[in-house]
């Protein structure tokens, strides 16, 4: 039995996109435990609900994440809408779930290169963040910004997507996809990638379900849950969906999911293109929502299902605002798959959880 | 054997078009609707202050007294509240890249006094 060591991992790591620590303790190159610390970058942005009226905090929830920008306005609007019995015209939901789905797209596609460079693939992670820019593309021409949107207001969205930018949506989804798929080769079918993911950080079923893992890193290890299965919104429009699940529960069971939801949003958009309704894009919400009234939503963010609280205290300013990010529910496997990995994999790991710390610490 | 899975689209990057531009040299065109600085048209402002009143950051600054409008631009966060809720329609956004600030500074505009019309004067007129 070798000697114990402590090594200090991050906040200020080349692997790392965001500033989490870890302490490291290895015998040998086997690493025994991990123990997580975050609190680097928070912000505070829950208490400026004191400060914002409930329809200008929309600006300050979209900034707590630049990768699910999209995601947490929508989530946020969704929650005070629920609080104050607000209808969304139909339009407006399904003009959100086409941004959302192009929030997913872009998201993973970020992730994907982000793990390629992780484990030397250079070129592959130069592929993948050219192709996210065709997305980013996408939003600049329809929102008018690339990554923080501000279409979302309470009572629907602020912009309108018109047939021709429908069409021109279709139409660069449709390009991507076909050199998606070269990527999607290589990711999965490379060697030199599998023998850097394939057995690589192992969490049961039993563990995910156990450890309330969430997102794709649940789904990897067989937990069939994903929020847009529940048919929130315009999401109880579509013919069918499936969550996309793999039973392996490894690093690359959690890339092939990731790499399969890609497509499922590129579907998802065309579906929701092909059905959009005519109408109203937004409601007038006049009025404050009532003292002690409250209430919940939740929305799968790219990294997976994200809870939003709200309490109203009969002024235009809320009482509370509070949100669980799916970070703060996959840190603990996190921990759990790194255990008794080799040194060298731990950046590969602590990738395939797609950490987002700005969301977690907010 | 899983190798060379990217040769071909790596391969192809040599003939084809670049992706990126040569900035500063190329610069990509403003794209229409595309969020920017808020501009204002100062003969339509009423100064009623509903921009200074949405505006999540106090970015904007009306005074009546001295019938100024006044933005910080480095506080503005591109949100187009105050387009949107501009009664008059006065404020639009011009999505042109400016050139880079030395300094912090605030931009101030004098809202001219509005020439009465006919309706107007009469009321006042009658209010008296």
């Amino acid at each position: 039995m070798g000697k114990q060591t402590i090594i200090p991992f991050g906040p200020q790591h080349p692997v790392l996109p965001e500033p989490l620590h870890l302490d490291l303790v290895v015998e040998d190159e086997k690493v025994i435990e991990a123990i997580p610390q975050i609190g680097f970058v928070h912000r505070g942005l829950e208490k400026l609900v004191e400060t914002r009226d409930y329809q200008q905090f929309v600006y300050v929830a979209e900034r707590i994440c630049g990768i699910c920008a999209f995601g947490h306005s929508m989530g946020y609007a969704e929650t005070v809408e629920r609080l104050m019995g607000v209808e969304v015209p139909e339009r407006a939901q399904y003009l959100r779930v086409i941004w959302h789905e192009l929030s997913r797209i872009h998201s993973h596609i970020l992730w994907l290169g982000l793990a390629a460079d992780a484990f030397g693939y250079e070129s592959l992670f130069m592929h993948c963040w050219r192709l996210r820019e065709r997305v980013l593309d996408i939003f600049q021409k329809t929102c008018g910004g690339r990554v923080i949107l501000s279409v979302v207001k309470v009572g629907g969205v602020v912009r309108d997507i018109d047939v021709a930018q429908l069409k021109y949506i279709l139409d660069v989804l449709e390009g991507l996809r076909a050199e998606y798929e070269q990527i999607c080769r290589a990711f999965l079918k490379d060697t030199s990638v599998k023998n850097r993911t394939v057995g690589v950080g192992y969490i049961s079923t039993e563990d995910a379900l156990g450890l309330s893992m969430v997102g794709p890193f649940a789904r990897a290890s067989n937990v069939d849950y994903d929020v847009r299965s529940l048919g929130i919104g315009a999401y109880g429009q579509l013919s069918d969906f499936q969550p996309i699940v793999s039973s392996d529960g490894d690093c690359y069971a959690r890339m092939e999911v990731r790499t399969r939801e890609v497509v499922q949003s590129i579907e998802i958009i065309k579906e929701m293109i092909l059905r959009m309704p005519q109408g109203p894009i937004a409601v007038d919400v006049k009025g404050a929502p009532a003292d002690g009234a409250e209430s919940s939503m939740v929305v799968e963010q790219p990294r997976g299902e994200c809870y939003y609280y709200a309490r109203g205290n009969g002024t235009k300013y809320l009482d509370r605002m509070r949100m669980r990010t799916p970070t703060s529910q996959n840190l603990a496997g996190m921990t759990v798959a790194l255990a008794g990995c080799d040194l060298a994999d731990v950046n590969t790991i602590i990738l395939t959880i797609d950490p987002c710390i700005s969301c977690t610490e907010r | 054997m899983g190798v060379m899975k990217l040769a071909g689209m790596t391969l192809a990057g040599l003939v084809k078009q670049p992706e990126t531009i040569q900035y500063p040299a190329e610069e990509k065109p403003a794209i229409p609707g595309h969020k920017g600085r808020v501009t204002v048209d100062v003969a339509q402002c009423i100064l009623c202050g509903i921009c200074q009143k949405r505006c999540p950051c106090g970015a904007i600054a009306v005074d009546k007294a001295s019938r100024s409008w006044t933005i910080d631009r480095f506080r503005c966060v591109q949100c187009g509240s105050c387009v949107r809720e501009c009664p008059k329609h006065c404020l639009t956004m011009d999505p042109a890249r400016p050139a880079v600030a030395a300094k912090k500074h605030l931009d101030s505009f004098e809202v001219p006094e509005r020439q009465k019309t006919k309706a107007s004067a009469a009321k006042e007129s009658a209010q008296s």
